[in-house]
């Protein structure tokens, strides 16, 4: 099982790093939330795997999987939600604000500029 | 403790100022002026016991590891230069009330002058020698805001940056020079390095630290080479000028020459260096002062001269010449601020300064013509004042120093500077002054306020009084000052206005004669001066400075190319180049822990995450379809925390996939459906090394991790969950009672990061976003935006949700639960609601404000936390009970709950605040052709007028 989680963090970081150098903010949003997933499951794995061993307290039992790893992890989830709402909203304020979806300054692709110049409706 | 407090008071002071400016422009006046006069007398009363020969100390420890203490001490030369301060101030603050036009800020003006104050007041009093190096630093920064007082100047602005420039960058040299100093002497106490000069002047560290030193104060004291700055300084408003280059600023780095003669003095390389570099900047300066026409600059280059002056005095290292260096400060100081005020009355009189076109001031202004007429001729050195006894008792200690084996080089160049000065000081008082009265003035001079000649007047007073009587006005005071510079005892100081038919006399005579000759063929010396070519200090600066910046920006430009995929492909790069020398140089193995069997749905799950992976990587140019994978992968990962044990993270993250797909999804909507493809191959193969070495290090490292065994400290909080947590489930007992101040920063994180989504898109709604947004609403809208059976199917669900949501929330403390994945269940529920039946209708039935339950999330976890104050506990601190309710049964309540709670509604919060916003920019862009939910019509509709904002 080892083998395939540490494949599978690894398989997740570097497609997660290609996205990330991607020049449009959306595969770079993706990117992000793909290294999320591979951070998480690293610290998870961090713990190291169990089987059917629930961090539930229960009388007699002695095997149990290591809950800090778990409780640190659960909240990352949680604020890597918050950090990707935030940078989707980055993400399309600036679209919004500069009709263009580059992260890059000097390349400006003229397929990510939305034509809206002859459909430009004044207020 | 009184030391310090002297120091203390400006800076309080300058607080003060700019609030005293409210009650008008003398109000702020005497604010300051009784600042500067209260630390003058907390100084005088030290004044008996430090003439009795005592030295006063006062030290705070401040960062007593590095040797680095709050320490003041006040000897001789600290109380002659920080009375010379202070009492200067005082005429200056006064001066300046009238200066000042009633469109300056004076409250700016004085603030910064007291800061400026203070900062010198340190500089004098400092026994530390690092804390010497801070408030060196402080007057380089407040004399750069006087400086450029008059920000709308441009020669004002780049004097102050010059300024800033030299004298803080000489500081630099400084620090490092009186660190090997306290190296050297084993101590960085001005006190005590002082007394040690013998082992600094034996130590291999004794040259450079002496270098050091001598760059930071040649720079400050405005020494050749470094004499430029001080002439462009004269941008500043005059009563700065008159304070910082007669008593205070320049006179810095002679004071530090002083202050460490002791130790540094007495050498070979002492005596060449300072004495020669003393001389040079006294001739150059008077030579230069010689040919300007704004009295300004004639002023401030005779500065230069007479700084020169004092150097070469303290370079010559005996103890008749340092006293006469003593006596030099104190009678230069009177002269001129004198005339430097003078020239100020000139300036505000009659509105230029230019020697050509002036004349005649003397029958304008009588009383200030006459003071500064008597100034000027001290400056001169003419017998009955005190520039006289000084510059005789100059070149006296000239004929004593032996320069190069050239006996007569010193007192030779020394009087050919005193007859420049002769030819300089009669150019500036005689044109100005005297002549013919003349009535084309840009306006017309008249006497001026009290206020603005009582200062020169009180300066002139021991000019007359010093030249006159020496031995009564003056041989106290620099005896005893000068006794403190030696550190010792010195021979007797006997100023008299006649010593015979000395070599210095004939020297003097000379010098006059020739002064003489100088100033009536001044024109013809002008012209020939002007056909040679010379060097112009200002220009190779800035000429300097534009190099240094054009370099830096074209470094800079390389650098900061704009390209986040540039910053993030460097910063990966050297988290690879890191990793890889750990690998390389560590062993990497994979650990003897046995590893858990491969069963069949792992490896199918495990196919479909590689799979999703390289399809992410194929295709992620449709943007959909990425989304898609993506959220498959989400479902991979929590299908994986269900393997491995971990019931709360599989629902934590199946909840939060929802949420963030809903987001995405919605975001999706106003941004371009498709990625351009990239078609640079270099670069697409450079991310894919990349991405590859991140990936397979990730890879190795977690393996090599997780076949290892490790202590861990899990069965700590496995076995104090229940006793002391009073839960079973010990994730969640960890989140909200262990380590609950985590959790408490975390919900604080969301609720900033949920109220910058809503200030980021509200303002959305207005200028370039707004006509986009208008733009984009004629796309192609679905026919059925709510179709009726999601409608009816949120609308039954929304009840059972929430109790689903308040079940996982309850029952979280003891099995898989928890505020987290509560709020997600519960935002999921209600956002279902509006994705069915329109943002429009949702807003408009529901009751509680997302904000609202953001703050109330964070306030009840906080005040959960705080209540265990009351009981004296420290933050944070849980406690529960069982309590019998009647049809229910026995039920355990913890405190946690509460601060469960909080968590809760943060959660719910956040997620409706950032969904909601996104929805409602959405509802702009979408407006004309979104129908209202189908079930909406007719019944349940609160009259809510225009409905949707627009």
């Amino acid at each position: 099982m080892e083998y395939l989680v540490s494949t599978g963090i690894g398989a997740l970081t570097a497609s997660g790093v290609y996205l990330l150098l991607r020049r449009q903010m959306f595969p770079v949003i993706i990117g992000l939330a793909l290294l999320s997933y591979a951070v998480n499951v690293f610290i998870f794995s961090m713990g190291r795997l169990a089987i059917n061993q629930a961090p539930i307290f229960e009388k007699g039992v002695s095997a149990y999987a290591d809950p800090l790893p778990q409780a640190l992890v659960l909240t990352a989830i949680v604020i890597s939600f918050g950090m990707t709402a935030l940078i989707v909203v980055l993400a399309l304020r600036s679209f919004l604000e500069t009709g263009s979806d580059a992260v890059e300054e000097a390349v400006q692709d003229p397929q990510a500029t939305i034509k809206d110049d002859k459909e430009s409706v004044v207020r | 403790m009184s030391i310090a407090l002297v120091c203390l008071i400006p800076f309080l002071a300058a607080l003060v100022a700019p609030l005293a400016a409210r009650g008008g422009r003398t109000a702020c006046a005497l604010a300051t002026a009784g600042a500067s006069a209260a630390a003058l007398a907390v100084l005088l009363t030290q004044a008996p016991a430090v003439w009795a020969g005592d030295v006063l100390r006062s030290a705070i420890p401040w960062v007593p590891q590095v040797g680095l203490s709050f320490s003041f001490f006040l000897d001789g030369l600290g109380l002659f230069f920080a009375g010379l301060i202070l009492t200067i101030g005082v005429l200056i603050i006064v001066y300046a009330r009238f200066y000042l036009s009633p469109d300056d800020s004076m409250g700016r003006f004085f603030a910064y002058l007291l800061l400026f104050q203070g900062a010198m007041l340190g500089v004098a009093l400092s026994d530390n020698v690092l804390l010497l190096a801070i408030f060196w630093e402080l007057t380089s920064l407040s004399s750069f805001l006087l400086i450029g007082f008059w920000r709308q100047s441009e020669e004002g602005r780049r004097g102050a940056r010059m300024a800033l420039a030299i004298t803080g960058g000489g500081g630099l040299a400084l620090i490092a020079g009186l660190l090997l100093l306290g190296q050297a002497a084993g101590t960085y106490e001005i006190s005590e390095i002082i007394k040690r000069g013998e082992a600094i002047r034996a130590s291999s560290l004794y040259m450079p630290a002496l270098l050091l030193i001598l760059v930071g104060a040649f720079a400050k004291s405005a020494q050749f080479p470094f004499h430029f700055w001080l002439p462009h300084a004269m941008a500043a408003p005059t009563p700065v000028s008159a304070y910082l280059h007669s008593a205070t600023m320049v006179k810095a780095g002679v004071f530090l020459l002083a202050r460490l003669w002791p130790a540094l003095a007495g050498t070979e390389a002492w005596f060449l260096i300072v004495s020669g570099v003393g001389l040079v900047t006294m001739l150059v300066g008077a030579w230069i002062a010689l040919f300007k026409d704004d009295l300004k600059a004639i002023l401030a280059y005779s500065t230069v001269s007479h700084l020169g002056l004092m150097t070469m005095l303290l370079g010559f290292g005996t103890t008749a010449a340092a006293t006469v260096a003593i006596f030099h400060i104190f009678n230069h100081a009177a002269f001129k601020a004198a005339l430097f005020m003078s020239v100020g009355i000139v300036d505000h009189e009659t509105g230029t300064r230019d020697i050509r076109r002036l004349g005649g001031l003397r029958a304008l202004m009588p009383i200030s013509g006459a003071l500064a007429l008597i100034a000027s001729a001290a400056m001169a050195g003419v017998p009955l004042l005190n520039g006289f006894l000084s510059k005789e008792m100059m070149l006296e200690a000239a004929f004593t120093a032996n320069y190069a084996g050239l006996p007569w080089l010193m007192p030779g160049l020394a009087g050919l500077a005193a007859l420049l000065s002769v030819a300089y000081s009669a150019r500036l008082g005689v044109s100005a002054y005297l002549g013919p009265e003349r009535h084309d003035y840009p306006h017309h001079p008249h006497e001026p306020p009290a206020g603005m000649w009582g200062p020169v007047a009180v300066l002139v007073a021991p000019v007359i009084l010093v030249g006159l009587a020496p031995m009564t006005f003056a041989a106290p005071l620099v005896s005893r000052t000068a006794a403190a510079v030696v550190g010792g005892p010195i021979d007797a100081f006997k100023p008299a206005l006649w010593h015979g038919l000395t070599p210095a006399l004939i020297v003097s005579v000379i010098a006059f004669v020739g002064g003489y000759f100088v100033w009536r063929f001044h024109a013809r010396i002008d012209a020939a001066r002007r056909s040679a070519p010379r060097p112009d200090g200002r220009r190779l600066f800035e000429r300097g400075l534009a190099n240094v910046v054009g370099a830096s920006r074209s470094l800079n430009a390389r650098l900061h190319s704009e390209s986040l995929p540039s910053y993030l492909a460097a910063m990966l790069s050297a988290v690879v180049v890191v990793g890889a020398a750990g690998f390389f140089t560590a062993t990497h193995a994979a650990g003897a822990r046995e590893t858990l069997p491969i069963n069949a749905p792992a490896a199918v799950m495990w196919a479909f995450l590689v799979a999703s992976c390289v399809a992410l990587v194929m295709r992620h140019g449709d943007r959909l379809l990425a989304l898609i994978v993506t959220s498959v992968i989400g479902v991979v990962v929590c299908v994986a925390f269900i393997q491995f044990s971990a019931p709360d993270l599989a629902l934590t993250q199946i909840s939060v996939e929802v949420v963030t797909t809903i987001l995405l999804l919605l975001a999706l909507n106003l941004l371009p459906r498709e990625t351009p493809r990239e078609t640079s191959v270099p670069r697409n193969v450079r991310d894919g090394a990349l991405a590859l070495a991140c990936g397979a290090g990730v890879a190795f490292l977690s393996f090599a991790a997780m076949t290892r065994d490790v202590a861990s400290i899990a069965d700590y909080h496995i076995a104090e969950s229940k006793p002391q947590g009073g839960g079973t489930n010990v994730v969640n007992v960890i989140l909200v009672d262990i380590r609950g101040f985590d959790t408490f920063g975390e919900i604080i994180v969301l609720c900033i990061a949920a109220l910058a989504i809503y200030a980021l898109l509200d303002s959305a709604l207005r200028g370039e976003a707004a006509r986009r947004l208008a733009a984009m609403r004629q796309g192609v809208e679905s026919a059925d935006a709510h179709p009726l059976l999601l409608v009816v199917a949120t609308r039954v669900l929304l009840p059972l949700a929430l109790v689903v949501g308040v079940y996982i929330f309850l029952r979280g403390h003891n099995q898989p639960g928890g505020g987290f994945i509560a709020g997600l269940v519960v935002a999921i529920a209600l956002l279902m609601q509006a994705l069915a039946s329109g943002y429009g209708w949702a807003a408009r039935r529901s009751r509680i404000n997302a904000h609202t339950l953001l703050g109330a999330g964070v306030l009840i976890a906080g005040a959960t936390g705080a209540a265990a104050f009351v009981f004296g506990r420290p933050f944070l601190t849980s406690t529960f009970g069982y309590f019998h309710i009647p049809l229910v049964g026995q039920i355990e309540l913890a405190s946690a709950m509460a601060f469960d709670l909080g968590v809760f509604l943060t959660v719910v919060g956040t997620v409706i605040v950032a969904l909601a916003q996104i929805a409602r920019v959405e509802a702009r862009a979408e407006r004309a052709a979104t129908p209202e939910g189908p079930l909406g019509r007719g019944y349940g509709e609160r009259a809510t007028g225009a409905g949707r904002e627009g």
